[in-house]
């Protein structure tokens, strides 16, 4: 197929309601960011419940790897005194 | 891969393979970047890129009526539908994509003829009833085998699932409320409903696969979790639903063999014409070669579509993310 490309791909984030997050939804291929967020649109909105939408050049996104996963995050595994259960205070008292 | 006297890569390789499965027996999910057997990857593009392609063809038998619905809701829902065909097709693409494939392999492959989709949709629309018939049997089908793998192993397919399923639950109830509108409707729309039902039943019971002995990769599907179900259970499944709603509407199903068993509760069906199932998925169904003209037909009439996009983004003087500037060199080549 002479000439034919797919264009680049971009990944598409939705925020669903009033102070949620952006969630990943999938992706969409587009030749640039207008009708990136355009096809955004048409792909992954049929339902309604949008409220905000981003699309990010694939190639943007940096990401970590699965083989790293352990010394990359080991750092904030086991650190449990990040977490309240690890203090001791008299019980029965309010605001603890 | 270096290979020393103690065939290290091998034990190796094994190694990686016996994780692999141990984090599938598990449950748990594998992401495009985990280490996964070749197998296991190929089989994958293969099933997703079947199921993207079938969405895609999918919209011919019904994008047919569109301009001959009987009423302004019945065209508007009839469109939405095959709107949702086309979203589906390409949820499913991006998720084969994440394997490493690029989609514009996986379109050649479609529109060459060397790539497969499920053979419902090579069967003709010939009445307004089979609108309905599609909905109610071919998205009904559907939706038992997406049910089952929105749990599959692979997150990008499982995920789509999702997706799919929650938006697939309109098509079936489009469709059954045309039957019934129909069913409850004159005699000559009732004869038309059951025709409809007569035609596309067994090709419905066909989507489902070769029976279980016939189909060589479930227990290696089933193993990796990639297949939850067998094509027998669910078409079963599927049957058990079925049959009521049929009752429900005073339509009869085109198999005298019909009954249920009241020890395992299923419906017992009649054998299935497999020389059918195989001519049609070979290629020689009744609609395989209009099928794939019209896909031929979209694509090169769509090229000035895309040729356009491409001419206008460098004209705007954008770069692609990738930092290559779009070419409108196709613009010419088409002319």
């Amino acid at each position: 197929m002479d000439g034919d490309t797919q264009w680049p791909l971009w990944e598409v984030f939705v925020q669903g309601e009033q102070a949620a997050p952006h969630e990943h939804v999938g992706s969409v291929h587009a030749v640039d960011a207008e009708s990136a967020l355009q096809n955004a649109r048409d792909v992954y909105s049929r339902r309604g419940s949008v409220l905000s939408m981003w699309v990010v050049p694939s190639a943007s996104i940096t990401a970590s790897q699965p083989e790293d996963r352990g010394p990359f995050f080991e750092p904030g595994e086991d650190k449990i005194y990040r977490h309240p259960q690890f203090y001791k205070v008299p019980r029965g008292l309010k605001g603890f | 891969m270096q290979q020393d006297n103690s065939g290290n890569s091998s034990t190796d390789e094994q190694r990686q393979i016996d994780a692999f499965e141990a984090r599938i027996a598990a449950g748990e999910t594998i992401e495009p970047k985990d280490w996964m057997p070749d197998r296991y990857r190929t089989q994958l593009i293969r099933m997703m890129s079947q199921h993207a392609h079938s969405e895609i063809v999918g919209m011919l038998p019904e994008g047919n009526w569109i301009t001959r619905a009987p009423s302004l809701r019945r065209k508007m829902t009839l469109l939405a539908k095959v709107q949702d065909e086309a979203g589906h097709g390409l949820y499913i693409y991006c998720g084969t994509e994440t394997l490493g494939v690029d989609r514009q392999e996986l379109v050649d492959q479609l529109l060459s003829g060397k790539a497969k989709y499920s053979s419902i949709f090579n069967y003709p629309t010939l009445s307004w009833a089979d609108m309905g018939t599609i909905g109610w049997f071919v998205d009904g089908a559907a939706i038992v085998n997406q049910t089952v793998l929105a749990k599959a192993s692979y997150g990008p397919y499982a995920r789509a699932m999702v997706r799919i399923c929650k938006e697939e639950n309109f098509h079936k109830k489009q469709g059954y409320e045309i039957i019934a509108t129909l069913a409850r409707g004159t005699p000559a729309q009732k004869a038309m409903a059951q025709d409809a039902v007569n035609r596309w039943w067994w090709p419905s019971l066909m989507m489902f696969g070769p029976s279980d002995t016939d189909s060589p990769n479930t227990a290696e599907l089933i193993r990796w979790r990639v297949k939850r179900k067998t094509n027998d259970e669910l078409r079963q499944r599927f049957v058990d639903l079925t049959v009521p709603q049929a009752e429900a509407v005073g339509l009869t199903l085109p198999d005298p063999d019909l009954k249920l068993n009241a020890e395992t509760g299923h419906w017992e069906f009649g054998q299935i014409d497999w020389s059918e199932f195989w001519a049609v998925v070979k290629g020689n169904g009744p609609c395989n070669r209009e099928r794939l003209e019209a896909r031929r037909a979209a694509h090169e009439e769509g090229r000035w579509v895309r040729d356009a996009a491409t001419a206008y983004a460098a004209k705007r003087g954008g770069t692609m993310p990738n930092g290559a500037t779009p070419t409108s060199a196709s613009a010419s080549a088409a002319a």
